[in-house]
């Protein structure tokens, strides 16, 4: 396969296509409904919207998933490397390519996008081809953020990102969208802007001093840190509001339940999916290579794994109170990414790697979930627990699915949760017992918040009349679970080949940060030598 | 890697069936997978549990499958058992099949392990679990959810077969809340009972602050010992600090995974509520094989719990307090399932005490006659529900068919589940030849003689010695011995005895179970009565001695040894000290019967609807000592109101969005009306401004 791939030239095209692919397709939508708009038939147009949107996802997907082959897991140079001249002048260059870290991501958004196309189909009846197209060209936005080498062209698709979703849910969003959409923007733009002022003040140091010419290499500014440690300590702070905000980390999550309600569905799922890995990818990427010794800098390091541990057990204790399903899964979120975080901040390979896993079956989870309130609010239009109860004899085909995704989500074990946090505990121990121990008291809580919300959904008597004729799934919505709940029981069963493409980057990740913020290097420890004969 | 395929190469079992060991938990997954596909597929037509609906559709195939995949499970563990006695092995059987969790120096694999140990618990998940499959298709045929209720069986049985065959702590793992939430299933199997869907939620909820121990003790073992592997920690064990903090928290923290799973004080409380369940479950899951994979955790790492003196004493203790309080609690039960849930508590108390004081075969041996009296005991209980659910269907009477108020005479109209029944309660009061006699005795003949001589009894429980420790845990173990027979026998008075209270008309429907229910009956009635020839001790002269001691030697061999401080096989006490405890123990069952006889007269009951009220300490009892109430009162509603009123409407919405969020929104409002306020649009003010601000920039440079 790999070497199919590499004769077609796979390696040199596979990026630049992966973003243009989508935003060619936004420009055929928009055509193609301007078009139709004048049409007597609306719903043909409407319908011929989501299948170019989905047909353009799908290959998107099928483009990306070479990756999964092309991509070697032994190396660790950065892979399908493209590099041109954009803006010269200021020293701007199109760098893109992508390690083990980038690989699982861009391939999750690949397999995500065009799942919300499906979970789109019928919710979604007014302005359809803008709606895909603005889906489309949020897709390249976010996978650019993923490729991005060059800070400045990473800045760029950073804000691509933002501008699609603001539009998204502030025009297909729900009774509050408006508040909703707007305390979004604010509160991610703002921050955004410090890290612009900080990637500018990067580049420029980097500059050549003859010419004046700005230098916003990546790869330049990780290769030679010239920073004094006051300043990159205020450059890092800049990084991690823009950051931090996007995680979200306590206290700076409640954009997101808002968001997360007002959102159409499709919206929900991209924004829990994806783009709170934005965040935790910024510090994997950015945050930490650039400024390791303010990252781990003892007081910012306690401060972060702090705030970390206090949003898994804040996030659980809040969701576990929601009234409104959706909001108990915004807060859940805001639980599990403080396992990334800790993860992180801990900085073992077990924990980053387990930050990783995380990451990825967050969004499938998540994701699954969104879809399945989704599914429900569609027939019922209530998010309310209290609207529900004793369903899974009315639907059970959606209560199979909603108990194994809330299962996936309590983190048991072979489904996919339970690996990242297992992985980020385990890892996380060492350097930090308390906080880990502490951090642990969360498997408790998600199971009581989940269980219980379930138990009132889909258990229980059945005592509303409005919720005995409530259609099971049909087969569009089999369609668009099915893949999330093969991916659950992969990633839980057999996650290696993960694993095993991400642990290069993971392991380089932690070498550099420890070697730059002096660090000493934590080789297996002193531990006590007995693996000969030892089972695997 | 090389080296280890070489290794395993060597083994006494390699070519053998023992190669087959995979198919031992893939069969009942294949049932799993079967089952739940039909009950989707019934589904789409009927929709499962409608009131209405009678036989599923699909039970015919359903009948056939599931119990079948038990039987060929079961079948193939004899098999793998022949071969393991005609082999001789030393160390354990282990296939590595692929690669779980590889992260740099954390390898995990998906791999088993086959010892002696596993092969034990393997026979009696397959083995009973088989019997109480084939009772189910008698006791469940009728139910809608019928396909529903063999999946989840029977994918039970596949992570109960994980839990016991993992090779390493974090697969065991998977086996271990596999079962948790198959056990959260079946309890909430009628779900559409708020009673039942809070039960099943419970049980994961308290299993999970078990599994929160089990987790840190897995971390400390990753930290300080590098791997997670039953060898690789068996061979490292002994390098640890003897009795230090390490191996000490390791031990703990595993047992309050052991609390959780096995309902030991403070986490008991799941079990009793997990009545709700199906009664076949009850005696699978919640009696026989489920919560017993505490007991068999601490055995299986015994060779860290033998380096930790204090955590042994801890379980012990625990342990005995088990015992006698549930107990009590036993002694003024309605509910026949309550009864019999609140002595498995105290049962797998006993349990605890054995793997407590580090006699493991003890613990052992006491696990698999428990599963064979108790489930036959469950299964009997079943039969009269059965039976009481039966007759007032046919009277169309809503009266609670599990309320012994209820019952009374039962062994006019069912007699062979009364024999029956009376065999599982002579071997649990410990009435010699029965099984539970032996076993019991080795328990507490165990903690007597650790009490005088151990690691144990040198080792101080804060501050007070092992040995007044663990005479304390005889005592305790005695007196619930005594409080067994009574509330045993008062079970068996009650349901089978004096006259019957289910009402004239009920009467002529009370009649006994089919074949395909008595006969497994039958099958654990033979193994309750003669299981006790696992183990027979030296003292007797019945037949071949110490033969699950000899069986179990290579796995708990040593760590027995080391905390006993002896050779290993025990027996080091006097035989007329031997002779002693037995007749003590004997005295105490016989008395607790014989007291119970006496004390308690069922003529004298009536039917629930009649019964007064509790009243004292008996009220007490009646309520099981408050404790759901006092958890609820002081975790469980400060929990949800600290997180309603303070953290989500304080904190979230008052503080954080409120307050610094739309605060500062409402700041910058306030900035731009005075900013636009001074957009007046008239250019004298902007002059007058103009001039103010370059008046202050010139001040600020030459005032510097």
């Amino acid at each position: 396969m790999r070497e199919f791939l590499l004769s077609v030239g796979y390696d040199a095209w596979v990026l630049p296509a992966l973003l243009i692919i989508p935003v060619a397709g936004a420009l055929l939508l928009l055509l193609s409904g301007s078009r139709s708009a004048r049409e007597p038939d609306a719903d043909q147009g409407n319908h011929s919207a989501r299948m170019i949107a989905f047909g353009v996802l799908v290959l998107e997907f099928l483009v990306s998933l070479g990756l999964w082959w092309s991509f070697d897991p032994a190396s660790g140079a950065w892979q399908a490397p493209v590099d041109s001249a954009w803006i010269p002048m200021w020293g701007i260059r199109f760098t893109l390519g992508i390690d083990g870290i980038a690989l699982m991501m861009i391939l999750l958004t690949t397999f995500i996008m065009p799942l919300c196309v499906l979970g789109s189909w019928t919710s979604v009846t007014t302005k359809v081809a803008t709606y895909f197209a603005l889906m489309l060209i949020l897709t390249s936005g976010m996978l650019g953020v993923f490729m991005a080498r060059d800070m400045f062209l990473f800045y760029v698709m950073w804000e691509v990102m933002l501008i699609p979703m603001y539009f998204i849910i502030g025009i297909w969003g729900g009774e509050r969208r408006i508040y909703a959409s707007i305390k979004f923007f604010i509160y991610t733009m703002l921050p955004s802007l410090l890290m612009l002022v900080a990637i500018l003040y990067l580049g420029i140091k980097a500059g050549d001093p003859a010419t004046g010419t700005p230098n916003f290499s990546y790869d330049n500014l990780v290769a030679n840190p010239t920073l004094a440690p006051a300043a990159a300590l205020w450059l890092f702070g800049a990084f991690f509001a823009a950051f931090a905000v996007k995680v979200p980390m306590f206290p700076f999550h409640t954009w997101l339940p808002d968001a997360h309600v007002e959102a159409p569905t499709a919206g929900s799922v991209i924004l829990a999916s994806i783009m709170l890995k934005m965040g935790t990818f910024g510090f994997l990427r950015f945050a930490l290579p650039l400024f390791p010794g303010a990252a781990m800098h003892p007081t910012v390091r306690g401060v972060i794994v702090t705030l970390s541990v206090i949003g898994i057990i804040y996030g659980a204790l809040v969701a576990m109170v929601q009234p409104d399903f959706k909001k108990l899964v915004a807060y859940s979120s805001v639980s599990h990414l403080g396992f990334v975080m800790l993860g992180i901040f801990a900085l073992t390979l077990q924990s980053v790697q387990g930050a990783l896993m995380i990451m990825i079956s967050h969004g499938i989870s998540t994701g699954a979930l969104f879809f399945l309130v989704g599914i429900i609010y569609e027939r019922r239009h209530s998010r309310l627990i209290d609207s529900y109860g004793g369903i899974a004899r009315v639907v059970p085909v959606f209560a199979v699915l909603l108990t194994l995704v809330s299962l996936s989500s309590i983190g048991l074990p072979g489904l996919n949760g339970f690996i990242g946090e297992f992985l980020v505990l385990v890892g996380s121990f060492k350097p930090y017992p308390v906080a880990t121990t502490l951090a642990a008291t969360g498997v408790v809580f998600a199971a009581a918040y989940l269980l219980w919300a379930i138990q009132r959904i889909l258990f229980n008597p059945l005592d509303k009349p409005e919720n005995e004729s409530i259609p099971d799934l049909n087969w569009r919505e089999v369609a668009l679970m099915t893949p999330l709940v093969v991916v659950i029981i992969w990633l839980g069963v057999y996650p290696a080949p993960v694993l095993r493409r991400m642990e290069t980057a993971a392991q380089a990740l932690v070498t550099q940060v420890e070697k730059g913020a002096g660090l000493p290097a934590s080789a297996p420890g002193p531990r006590i030598a007995v693996r000969a004969g030892a089972a695997r | 890697m090389m080296l280890l395929q070489v290794a395993s190469q060597a083994h006494p079992l390699s070519g053998t069936v023992a190669e087959w060991v995979w198919l031992l938990p893939v069969l009942p997954l294949l049932g799993f997978v079967i089952n739940g596909g039909l009950a989707l597929l019934g589904l789409r037509a009927n929709g499962d549990a409608r009131p209405a609906a009678g036989r599923h559709t699909y039970a015919g195939i359903v009948s056939v499958v599931g119990p079948l995949v038990l039987v060929l499970s079961f079948a193939l563990a004899v098999a793998i058992f022949g071969a393991m006695r005609g082999a001789h092995m030393e160390a354990p059987f282990i296939r590595n099949y692929f690669d779980w969790m590889p992260v740099g120096d954390l390898q995990i694999g998906a791999a088993l392990q086959l010892d002696q140990l596993a092969m034990v618990m393997v026979l009696v998940i397959t083995g009973i679990g088989m019997l109480i499959h084939i009772f189910s298709v008698g006791y469940m045929r009728d139910d809608p959810g019928y396909p529903r209720y063999f999946a989840y069986l029977n994918l039970f049985v596949f992570f109960m077969l994980v839990l016991v065959l993992g090779a390493n702590y974090p697969v065991l793992f998977v086996g271990w809340e596999g079962v948790g939430l198959c056990s959260y299933l079946l309890i909430g199997f009628w779900f559409s009972d708020k009673v039942n869907a809070d039960a099943g939620k419970k049980a994961f909820i308290v299993n999970r602050i078990g599994d929160f121990g089990f987790l840190i003790a897995m971390f400390l073992l990753f930290a300080h010992v590098g791997v997670l592997d039953f060898r690789g920690v068996e061979a490292a064990a002994p390098s640890l600090a003897f009795g230090g903090w390490l191996v000490t928290a390791i031990c703990l923290f595993m047992f309050l995974g052991c609390a959780g799973k096995s309902a030991q004080i403070p986490l008991y409380v799941w079990l009793p509520d997990a009545m709700a369940g199906p009664t076949p479950v009850s005696a699978l899951i919640h009696a026989a094989t489920m919560v017993t994979a505490g007991v068999y955790l601490v055995a299986r790492s015994a060779f860290l719990f033998s380096m930790a003196p204090v955590a042994g004493l801890v379980v012990a203790l625990i342990g005995g307090l088990t015992a006698i309080f549930a107990a009590t609690i036993g002694l003024k039960q309605w509910d026949i399932k309550k009864v019999l849930a609140y002595s498995t508590v105290s049962q797998l108390g006993y349990m605890f005490i054995g793997v407590g004081v580090g006699a493991y075969t003890a613990g052992i041996f006491h696990l698999v006659t428990h599963a064979f009296f108790k489930g036959l005991l469950f299964l009997g209980a079943g039969s009269v529900i059965y039976a009481m659910h039966a007759a007032y269907h046919h009277t169309h009477r809503h009266e609670d068919a599990q309320d012994m108020r209820n019952m009374g005479g039962m062994r006019r109209f069912m007699p062979l589940t009364w024999v029956l029944m009376w065999i599982a309660t002579l071997a649990i009061a410990g009435i010699p030849p029965f099984s539970g006699f032996f076993s019991k005795d080795e328990v507490l003949a165990a903690a007597f003689t650790r009490a005088g001589q151990s690691t144990l009894a040198d080792a101080y429980l804060f501050g007070v010695p092992g040995g007044t420790v663990l005479y304390l845990v005889y005592v305790l173990g005695l007196a619930s011995a005594l409080l067994t027979a009574i509330y045993m026998t008062r079970m068996m008075l009650y349901t089978f005895h004096g006259s019957n209270r289910t009402g004239e008309g009920e009467q002529q429907h009370l009649r006994e179970a089919p074949w395909v229910m008595t006969g497994p009956l039958v099958a654990l009635g033979v193994g309750s009565a003669f299981a006790g020839w696992l183990n027979l001790p030296a003292i007797l002269p019945l037949g071949p001695r110490h033969t699950l001691d000899h069986w179990l030697e290579p796995v708990v061999g040593a760590p027995t040894a080391l905390t006993a401080q002896a050779t290993a096989g025990g027996g080091e006490h006097s035989a007329g000290m031997e002779i002693t405890l037995i007749l003590i123990a004997i005295l105490v069952a016989v008395g607790g019967i014989v007291y119970a006889f006496a004390r308690l007269k069922p003529e004298r009951l009536v039917p629930k609807a009649d019964s007064p009220e509790d009243e004292g300490f008996g009220l007490v009892l009646a309520n099981k000592y408050y404790v759901d109430e006092v958890y609820d009162a002081a975790f469980v509603t400060p929990t949800y109101q600290l997180s309603r009123i303070f953290l989500w409407k304080g904190v979230d919405t008052g503080l954080i969005d409120g307050l610094m969020v739309n605060g500062t929104s409402a700041l910058a409002r306030g900035l731009g009306w005075v900013g636009s306020r001074l957009q007046t649009g008239a250019t004298g003010t902007y002059a007058w401004v103009l001039v103010a601000g370059v008046l202050a920039v010139l001040g600020a440079v030459t005032l510097r």
